[in-house]
Parts: C-alpha cells; structure tokens; sequence
C-alpha cells in the first residue's frame, strides 16, 4: 500500500454527505462512495438498519452492498468506500468502526453536532488492522472560495 | 473446485482478481484453499480465534450460509460463492449517552489501540441486539422468566421499531401495550386534536386533554408509561407523499385506520417496503384483524382488491362503535406485533380473525395469497403509491354548485327562518330511535332511513319535507329516494342536527 492514501471529492458530494448526516441527525446515517483512481463521483446514500439504535450505530445490508457495487459497475467505476456521520461525536474513527473496517477502502466520517455538520475526515484501515490512519481529503473540481481547501483537522 | 466472488476491497490480495477459483467440498475446506492462495485474505476474514468475522457474510448462490449449513454448507462447482461485506460502524459504545454541543475530548477513542479480542462479536449471530439495563430487567422481568421470550426476545424488542397508524381507538390500546412490552421505538402517525366524543375509547386520551392536539397527550402518557423507550410522532396526514419515507425506518406497521383510502394506503406501503402490516379494524360490535404483508402472506387486497362503493360502510362516526371493542382487537394487534417481532408462535398470517361483540364469538376466515393481487402478485398492476381517495371514490367532488343552484339543501338559519314565518314543512328525522333520544328537532316525524321505502306512503307527495339526520349524509339520500318515487318538494337540511345546534339551539348536546 501506498503511504499517505487519500480521496478526492468534489463540492457536490461533499455538499451531498453533509446534507444526509443533517436529515438524519440525530442518527447516523451512512452511504457508498463511488469513483475510480481515488476521486469519489457519485455517493448513493444508504438505509440505516442496524438494530441496535441508528442514534449510534450504522450497518449496511448485504444487499445493500451489492446495490452498491452494481451502481459502481454500472457507472463503469468502483466502490471506493463509505461514509458514515458521527452525530455529536468527533470525526474519529471509533473502535467500533475499526473492528467492523474493510481493508483499502475510504471511511468518510462527517461530525454532526447539533443538526449542523462539522469537521469531516477520511480513513484507512491499516493493513495488520492494528489500526485507521488517517487520509486526506481533497477538493476536487469546482474549487470554491470556502471548500477549495482541505478541511481535516 | 467453484467460484469466489471477492468484494472490491478485499481484491488487492487476490491480485486484482475479482473471482478465484478454489477447491473444497464445503464453504469451510473453500475459504481455507482461497487464504492458503492468497494469504492477505485470512487477516480480514477470520478473527484471531479463527472464526469467521461477524460482517463477513458468505452467500452460496443467493442464500446466506448462516440460513444453511454454515461452514459445512456444501458446494458444488457449479455453486457461485461470495463474500460480501457487511459494513458497519458508529460512535463509541462507552460514555452515557450522546455528548451535545461540544465534543467531549474522553469520548475519543484512540485509534491506535489495538483489536480486543473481547469485542469481536460472536460470528454466529446474525444481529447483535441492544444490551438490556438493570432497570431494565427489573421492569420486564416477567418476560424474562419465560423461555419463549427471554433476554433474547426482550432485546429484540428493544431494537424493534413499530409504526402506529392513528392514535385513535385501536392505537390507544396498541402503543400502550407496547409500549408497556419494551418495543425501543414506538413511533405515531395522527395530526386530529382530542375531542369529547373520542373518549369513550380511545384511552391514550383523558378529559383534561380535549383540544389538545392528539400526539401531545399519547407521548405524555406513554413517556410516563415508560421512560425507557423512544416515543417518534409524526404530526401529519398519511398520504401517498409521505407513506414510504415514514415507514421505511420502521419494523413492523400497525394499521389503526378508520377510513379506506388510509387502510389501501397503508397496505400498499407496507406490500412495496416488505414490512408486515398488523391489521385491524372495528365498527359497531364487530371487529376484525390479521397480519398482512409478510413475505409470503397474503395482503389486504388479496381480501378486498377492490374498494366498497363509497357511503356502502358507514365509519365509526356514523354507525357507532362499541367503547371496549377497540381495546380487544387493538389488544390482538399488539399480541401479533410482539409475536413478530420475537418470531415466536403462530402468527396471525393467511388467517382473517372476526370477533362478535354481542355473541362473544370469534371466527377464523382462511385466506390465500392471491397470485393475481394487484399490489402483491406475481404481475403486479400497481407498483408504486396512488392516489386512494380516487381510488376509493371518495375524492373531493369538483366543487359544483349543485345543491345551491338546484335548491334540493337548505341550511339550520333558513330552516329556522321559514319555521319562523309560519311556512307549512314537515321535518322528518332519519335517525335511529336511539339517537333520537340524545337530540331531536322539536315537532320533527320520526322515520328511520331503513323504513322509508315500505313508509313513505304515509308521506304526501306533494306536500314540503326537510330531511334530517346528524351530519346529512343520511337524510341526503332519504332525499334522493323520495324524489325518485315522484315526491315534488323535498330539501336536505344540510350539517344535520350538528348544525342545527351549533347555529340555532346550542341548548342541545350533540354526539
């Protein structure tokens, strides 16, 4: 694996993932990223349906999943990752997630406090899943004045 | 030998390959041959105490292992195996609760801490259910004692969410008791505010709560019920907009409807998201009630493709319902809930319940799933939400001047003004006797609506009638049936007697 791994997204997902953390706020929500060579184009969001209370928790459905990666081929890309919000909790991977984490995908993590959406960040499980390093998020296209720079922390 | 499908993240460590064939006569003996070829794979498969891990589902074809023989689910080369991730995360478990406002910096976990084998879920559970708290057990321990339920069953339950359509007379009896039970979410569609007349039954509802919108009171209520679970209300009117979005969070559906168009609405809804819908209904003494809309179950139109011709069933607050029978069907509809939601027993599915109030009698229709249904068959006809109040007649009519214009209705302020001025007319009241009792217009002929066809002979044809009954529904087609038969004058006195009341003679109750 490459050092510093990192995804690009442009100012419609990243409009689009905020937008979803704040409808469902104050549960999580979550959805699939979908892209090629580390640009996600397209997010398709997801149904919640983990049992154990959406307020902490997301699962995405196995069927769910194939959706996802029949979408990804559709488009002719691949499914890059997901993202999930962490409503009035910091956009840090919890150990949760690491236990749950798949190997080379982006874990996008939108911090929602308060109905209005905070820091986001990126995550990668490391290989020996010892842990999640952090990546980092690029804006890609349609720079604009206020999200053309990075915005991890 | 078969194929293995690898999901997209897993595909660096079988070289990019998105399928690897591998040999083995079981799922077992194939997965160990796919990480004895590509041994990056074990790692994100197995957990250190070699079990599969717990979001890594295997399917066989189309069907999960875990619904077969696990490991030991045989394969043959033809089978398609794959992997397919579960994926899953959240905030951490620890700390009471969710931390508001500003992020509290002890609720950050370190991301470098490394894998405890003591979280790792148990692969061999499908879900993993909420824990349950001392209070907790404390408060359901009578559940807990029996074997069919169990911690078990008492945790899901606290995962389960359940929709009640209307916090009516059904819904009253349903949210309570489950509330009571310990389901984690009970969510409550109503928008109507809290009336006199509902509280001969509806028992979420109390006296000091009349003209209070109805949410505010059941949530008050089931809150002190108990404060261990979520309460969600939905302040709208169910509609074809909004249906799919408000149940989609939701397990199971209650219908608690008293009308048709919500009651196609809500199976329709619950046919298309695959939710199972937890049927009742009730009208004077008789009830009735059955599980729709699971999966291989019938659904109400299978019963009933079609709706009655609008104004053929009278609803409750027409023909009167019977104060206790809301308790006892929506009772049923709880038992049914919980039945589901704890997969225990024999639910009520493919079997219609009819309950007699007066014989205390109840009797079991069977019913098929209909392979032709319109919404659940096997060519279905109808593949999104409609438009019910079409669908069931009883759209608003274009607003046609036709009473007005034709001069078949009058109002209360024109009957009092012709009484007044001395004009010969005859009100006759359709009503049943028993309402009569409660109200009456003073010097009005009494004749029920069901006798008009073998009385109106004691009727002159070209004498002055006004039509009356409570509302005006009754008395209108009272009015239409004496002009067919070749009466010249007769008028509906429009609003009823509720009417009558409210702008003439407020010195009599109405019902």
């Amino acid at each position: 694996m490459t050092d510093a791994r990192g995804v690009t997204i442009s100012r419609a997902v990243d409009r689009a993932i905020r937008a979803h953390g704040e409808e469902t706020y104050p549960h999580e929500c979550c959805g699939a990223l979908i892209g090629r060579d580390g640009r996600v184009a397209d997010v398709v969001a997801l149904p919640n349906t983990t049992e154990e209370g959406p307020r902490r928790r997301f699962l995405v459905r196995p069927s769910d999943y194939r959706e996802a990666e029949r979408r990804a081929a559709e488009l002719g890309a691949e499914l890059l990752g997901f993202y999930h919000s962490h409503p009035d909790h910091p956009a840090r991977p919890s150990q949760y997630d690491l236990d749950h984490a798949w190997p080379t995908f982006a874990y996008i993590i939108v911090a929602v406090a308060q109905r209005r959406a905070a820091e986001m960040t990126v995550w990668f499980l490391k290989d020996d899943r010892s842990s999640f390093e952090e990546g980092t998020l690029h804006h890609g296209e349609n720079p604009h004045p206020d999200t053309a720079q990075a915005v991890h922390g | 030998m078969a194929k293995i499908l690898i999901p997209t993240p897993l595909r660096p460590y079988t070289d990019k390959q998105d399928a690897v064939d591998a040999s083995g006569a079981t799922v077992g003996e194939l997965l160990a041959d796919l990480t004895r070829k590509h041994s990056g794979l074990k790692a994100h498969l197995y957990n250190e105490q070699g079990k599969l891990r717990s979001f890594v589902n295997v399917y066989v074809n189309d069907e999960d292992i875990r619904y077969l023989q696990r490991e030991q689910t045989p394969v043959a080369a033809s089978d398609t195996v794959s992997i397919i991730p579960s994926v899953a995360g959240g905030v951490e478990e620890r700390g009471s609760g969710i931390v508001s406002g500003t992020v509290a910096a002890e609720t950050i976990p370190d991301p470098h801490l490394p894998v405890a084998a003591e979280t790792i879920p148990d692969p061999h559970l499908p879900t993993r259910d909420p824990q349950l708290t001392n209070d907790e057990v404390k408060r359901y321990s009578r559940h807990l004692i029996m074997p069919e339920v169990g911690v078990d069953g008492q945790r899901k339950l606290k995962a389960a969410k359940v929709l009640c359509i209307g916090a009516g007379g059904l819904g009253s009896p349903v949210a309570m008791y489950l509330a009571a039970a310990g389901v984690g979410t009970v969510g409550l569609v109503d928008f109507d505010v809290v009336d006199f007349s509902n509280l001969q039954r509806q028992i979420l509802h109390s006296t000091p709560d009349v003209g209070r919108p109805k949410l505010t009171s059941a949530k008050e209520k089931l809150h002190a019920l108990n404060p261990e679970i979520e309460i969600r209300t939905h302040e709208v009117a169910l509609s074809s907009q909004n249906a799919l979005q408000l149940f989609e969070p939701y397990d199971v559906i209650v219908d608690g409807t008293d009308n048709f168009p919500t009651r196609y609405l809500v199976n329709d809804a619950c046919v298309l998201l695959g939710k199972p819908n937890a049927y009742g209904s009730i009208f004077r003494f008789e009830g009735q009630a059955s599980v729709f809309a699971t999966k291989d179950g019938p659904c109400y139109r299978c019963l009933y493709p079609e709706p009655p011709p609008p104004g053929l069933v009278p609803s409750c607050a027409e023909g009167g319902v019977l104060g206790v029978l809301p308790g006892l069907i929506g009772v049923i509809q709880a038992t049914e809930t919980v039945k589901l939601i704890m997969g225990i027993g024999e639910p009520l599915i493919g079997r219609f319940l009819i309950y007699d109030a007066l014989r205390m009698r109840f009797r079991e229709l069977k019913l098929r799933k209909d392979p032709d249904c319109p919404v659940c068959g096997t060519h279905p006809t109808v593949t999104k939400l409609i438009d019910y109040e079409q669908f069931c007649g009883v759209a608003p009519a274009p607003s046609q001047p036709v009473a007005a214009g034709s001069g078949t209705e009058l109002t209360s302020l024109e009957l009092k003004q012709r009484l007044d001025r001395g004009d010969r007319l005859t009100i006759v009241d359709v009503r049943e006797p028993n309402e009569l009792q409660i109200n009456r217009i003073s010097g009005s002929l009494h004749i029920p609506l069901g006798d008009i066809p073998k009385r109106y002979n004691e009727l002159d044809p070209d004498a002055e009638y006004v039509m009356q009954c409570k509302s005006g529904v009754r008395s209108g087609k009272a009015a239409d049936f004496l002009r067919s038969v070749g009466f010249k004058h007769v008028l509906n006195l429009k609003g009823g007697i509720l009417d009558w009341i409210d702008k003439v003679d407020p010195s009599q109750p109405k019902y």
